[in-house]
């Protein structure tokens, strides 16, 4: 009989910590009004940044399409009048995407990034095919110095290391030992 | 040859009153519920179609006709297609014999507001809601799915059983009224509502009644995280909208029985009779989704055992109790 009398009493306990929760302000927050504030490693949408000259950073590696688990960028490499590597078509599938950040850790140059712009929803899923000229835009993105030429030349028909337009010497590696 | 005629058409409009507000309180009552229960879980609910959702249940309603009506490759397919609309009539043709106001008389006559006056009513209402089971088994099975069978069996067993407490339950009701049908047992509560009387009766009737609705805590035959969605798994588009339609209308059915056997059915000082039914409907409803937000399913055996050795025990002593009494005080209170 005791048992019985505890069983009503917890019955009794959880419709009124229900009815309670009828009067509590609800914590939905309304999405498309409120939008919280997002971590700052978020990884959504991609972009094919640019040096601090102006002048695109990729130089068509292939390292973010070899390391990208789902195969969705796939690019041309060609070579521009200095000599310099360029890709004169870049498509990223992001219906295919997983945003897991792995192409923008493989990049030699600090081109490929991701943004925190996820709100990337199409009608038509080839609208989520993104070409060049949708993915690079006019900043150096999360790295505001790097320029890839000032590091590391290569040498081409037009000249060695450090011969390039906008290149640094080639740095000696010897120079720091005692 | 014209009061025939007459009687008919005042017939047809009583039917198309009741069906209209029956149909368009079914899909309120699931816009009610899924607000109040988002508020027991501090959440919002449905609010982006209309002020505060109020078009959601159109929407949806819109959503449900126009979606494909699939019919599995496997499934039998006549029984397959018919056990929803068994399950929505079933339930609908209850509120038949549901008194809702005292008679009124227009131009001279005298007309009754309920659709009709059996002198079984009850019977009826019982014959009706065993004839849901068939709606819930024979889809179950005829979907052909493993899911599904589990459901409807589930359903089955469930609703066979707690049919015996749930008719157990009304004798002393009966007993009291000295009548079958529904009207006379509103009458007969003209003084005192009969929960006064029979609290026992009233207990095992609501918790019968909620386990013949297939509600939280006794929605076994649905399970949805055991059985996908139990007997209508396989079942979409407005078929399943009959399902769904005929779970909303069982609750008002619910509510309304709960109204007429034990709380006075129309009956109640001040307001209007339709208002305190609705009244006294809504009350019972908002307590069924208070107990949705509120309580976890019973597991199978728990449900079998609160049925067979609690609920028609109680309800056979309370049956001779109230045998008793009654006999001791040589007639009905």
């Amino acid at each position: 009989m005791s048992s019985a009398m505890e069983a009503i009493k917890a019955l009794a306990q959880g419709f009124a910590t229900t009815f309670m929760h009828l009067f509590r302000k609800p914590i939905t927050e309304e999405y498309p009004e409120f939008k919280r504030k997002l971590p700052a490693r978020t990884r959504a949408r991609i972009i094919l940044t640019r040096d601090p000259d102006g002048r695109e950073r990729c130089v068509a590696c292939y390292l973010c399409s070899s390391v990208c688990p789902v195969s969705c960028i796939s690019m041309q490499s060609a070579e521009q009048e200095d000599g310099r590597r360029y890709a004169p078509w870049f498509r990223i599938n992001f219906a295919r995407c997983i945003y897991c950040g792995l192409c923008e850790e493989a990049c030699p140059t600090s081109a490929i990034q991701l943004t925190s712009f996820f709100e990337t929803c199409e009608r038509d899923i080839l609208t989520l095919v993104a070409e060049k000229a949708d993915l690079l835009v006019d900043h150096c993105g999360k790295d505001p110095d790097y320029n890839f030429y000032r590091y590391a030349g290569i040498v081409t028909d037009k000249g060695g290391k450090g011969e390039h337009e906008r290149e640094a010497g080639p740095v000696n590696p010897r120079s720091n030992l005692p | 040859m014209l009061p025939w005629i007459a009687g008919f058409a005042v017939l047809l409009i009583k039917l198309a009153l009741v069906l209209g507000l029956l149909l368009l309180a079914a899909s309120y009552l699931v816009w009610l519920e899924r607000k109040l229960l988002a508020r027991f879980q501090v959440r919002l609910g449905p609010n982006r179609a209309g002020l505060f959702g109020l078009l959601q249940p159109i929407a949806d309603s819109i959503k449900m006709l126009t979606k494909e009506d699939i019919v599995p490759a496997a499934a039998e397919r006549v029984p397959f297609l018919l056990a929803p609309a068994v399950v929505a009539v079933t339930a609908l043709l209850m509120f038949a014999v549901v008194p809702l106001g005292p008679d009124i008389s227009i131009g001279g006559h005298t007309v009754p507001l309920v659709i009709t006056d059996l002198n079984v009513g009850l019977l009826f209402v019982f014959a009706l809601s065993s004839l849901g089971v068939y709606g819930v088994a024979v889809g179950g099975w005829a979907a052909n799915s493993k899911y599904s069978l589990l459901g409807g069996i589930r359903g089955a067993a469930q609703m066979i059983s707690y049919e015996l407490p749930l008719g157990l339950s009304l004798v002393p009701v009966v007993m009291m009224a000295h009548s079958f049908s529904l009207v006379d047992i509103v009458n007969a509560q003209a003084a005192h509502p009969f929960i006064l009387f029979q609290p026992v009766s009233f207990v095992v009737f609501f918790l019968s009644a909620l386990a013949e609705s297939k509600r939280i805590p006794f929605d076994l035959p649905e399970a949805e995280n055991e059985l996908g969605a139990g007997y209508h798994t396989e079942y979409s588009g407005m078929r399943f909208g009959l399902f769904f339609l005929g779970e909303y209308v069982h609750i008002q059915v619910l509510g309304a029985l709960m109204a007429v056997f034990f709380l006075g059915g129309w009956r109640g000082p001040w307001l209007p009779p339709w208002l305190w039914l609705a009244l006294k409907m809504f009350l019972v409803a908002f307590f069924m989704i208070w107990m949705r937000g509120t309580l976890p399913r019973l597991r199978y055996d728990q449900l079998m055992a609160l049925g067979w050795k609690v609920l028609i025990p109680v309800a056979l002593v309370n049956i001779v109790v109230t045998g008793g009494v009654l006999l001791q005080m040589g007639g009905a209170p």
